[in-house]
């Protein structure tokens, strides 16, 4: 179960040109809007934080390609995965996708058991869990 | 609030308690029961039994389901899945990200 993959796919059209939409992902103060504080810079290999009012994440640019693609590492509350950003222009505007592909927290899943004294709870009700689908 | 959703601390609030928590798995691991058949079994009060599974049912972990006098209670498991699964809780907060960046393409100049 550790090395389980999983996928978060949110897409949407939006009514704006790509540029536009690249310089909301990329910019700092545009970032802080929507997203979080943070300390990035468009640049290959780049380690920034995002920070939330509930912690941070630790992230680093894996991949940038100006206006199409930029792709981080998102490591947060045991979490490790990878946030892809890809652009598309369409008649109307711009498909923007997100994909964020990572693996299954056990650490976060082991710190709430430990602190709730829940381990053995949730070990149990992930299996009833996985069982009802 | 972001990955600390208000279901998620809404669940673990509803689970804090020893004796929900109890009726709970009893209703996991036995599937459907009447509110008798669980008060036998839970040694506190009929009434205390039914407050407490308006608890469960309010958080979305229990429905019931009425046939004559009685009512069945069994458990919905799947509420669980944000406590357990990522992808849950992230596909909630890209999506109101989203919505904020739209917001913020809006106000931009150009």
């Amino acid at each position: 179960m550790s090395t389980e993959t999983r996928t978060v796919i949110v897409e949407r059209e939006i009514p704006f040109p790509a540029e536009k939409i690249w310089r909301a992902l990329t910019q700092p103060h545009l970032i802080a809007e929507w997203l979080m504080q943070n300390d990035f810079q468009p640049a290959m290999g780049h380690r920034f934080t995002l920070k939330g009012d509930w912690g941070s994440v630790d992230c680093q640019v894996l991949e940038i390609e100006a206006g199409k693609t930029l792709a981080y590492r998102w490591d947060a509350m045991g979490l490790e995965s990878v946030v892809t950003w890809t652009l598309t222009p369409t008649a109307s505007g711009t498909h923007l996708r997100m994909e964020q592909a990572g693996f299954k927290p056990d650490q976060t899943q082991a710190f709430q058991g430990a602190k709730f004294g829940w381990q053995k709870f949730f070990a149990q009700l992930e299996q009833v869990v996985a069982r009802e689908g | 609030m972001d990955y600390m959703t208000s279901t998620h601390a809404a669940l673990f609030r509803t689970l804090a308690d020893p004796t929900r928590r109890a009726i709970f798995e009893r209703l996991c691991r036995d599937g459907e029961q009447t509110v008798a058949a669980l008060t036998l079994r839970a040694k506190i009060s009929q009434p205390a039994v039914s407050k407490h599974l308006g608890v469960l049912k309010q958080a979305g972990l229990v429905r019931d389901r009425h046939e004559g006098r009685q009512t069945h209670y069994s458990a919905r498991p799947g509420a669980l899945s944000p406590l357990i699964d990522w992808t849950s809780q992230m596909t909630g907060f890209w999506q109101g990200r989203f919505d904020q960046l739209e917001d913020l393409l809006r106000r931009m100049d150009q």
